[in-house]
């Protein structure tokens, strides 16, 4: 299915887009996760398990056991540092 | 009661004037007997040392920043008796004594105002989807996010960690 994926801060410029439309297998954000990770390079380096990572579907923060659905936005960011 | 409907949420590159927006939140509603506001401005140092922060640059989530910060003033009315809440935040390049953030309530007494501006504030540092890069004298880094911040929002009974490793759950 296709998605939108948005990266932001630190995450951003590691990977060196703000965003992309991707082809993807994968179920879950869990899954999308791996699959990104499994890119290598920036992804690998910012995406890594054991990075404190967010990540939004819709908008909306939420855990990675979440079901990836056709069309979704999904956003992977740092912690957040506003206030 | 109002004619005209203010936004609750503006994100912006100004900067904003304080006893303009309280003035605003307030004639809309002469039930009002107390207004709390808090703002938030840019340091000039980490860890102490004068100096260290040239400027930052302030990052954002267009769309879902305005959503979740909606979604924490719903959260703020169902748990306080309060009327009215207005939160503004600055994005983009700011310098140190620019003013970053602001919270204002309003409410009946004192008690529901104070405790509502906090707990919109603990809730926004952690939660709204914001990030910031400080310039210093050795390079731009990330600012980190903290421990003490995901502890702040759980006094108010709130699990929701900004710091961990692990995912956390839906909102």
């Amino acid at each position: 299915m296709k998605i939108n994926v948005k990266y932001f801060a630190a995450i951003r410029e590691a990977i060196g887009v703000a965003s992309e439309q991707r082809e993807t297998q994968a179920t879950s954000l869990a899954a999308l996760r791996d699959e990104l990770i499994a890119l290598g390079g920036g992804y690998a380096e910012s995406l890594t398990r054991g990075k404190a990572v967010r990540v939004a579907l819709n908008q909306v923060m939420c855990n990675e056991s979440v079901t990836l659905t056709e069309g979704a936005e999904v956003a992977f960011f740092p912690p957040v540092t506003g206030g | 009661m109002p004619g005209v409907k203010l936004p609750r949420v503006s994100i912006q590159s100004a900067d904003f004037d304080l006893s303009a927006e309280v003035a605003a939140l307030r004639a809309q509603d002469a039930r009002v007997g107390a207004v709390c506001s808090f703002i938030g401005t840019v340091r000039d140092r980490t860890a102490g040392e004068p100096g260290t922060i040239a400027s930052m640059e302030l990052e954002h989530y267009p769309g879902m920043t305005e959503k979740s910060i909606e979604a924490m003033i719903d959260a703020a009315q169902q748990r306080f008796d309060i009327f009215g809440a207005r939160v503004i935040h600055r994005v983009g390049r700011l310098q140190p004594l620019d003013q970053i953030v602001m919270v204002a309530v309003t409410s009946k007494h004192r008690g529901e105002s104070f405790r509502a501006c906090e707990f919109l504030m603990d809730y926004l540092k952690t939660q709204a989807p914001f990030w910031k890069k400080e310039q210093t004298p050795t390079g731009a880094r990330w600012v980190d996010a903290r421990v003490s911040d995901d502890a702040a929002l759980a006094k108010w009974g709130i699990a929701l960690e900004n710091t961990s490793l692990s995912a956390q759950p839906l909102i």
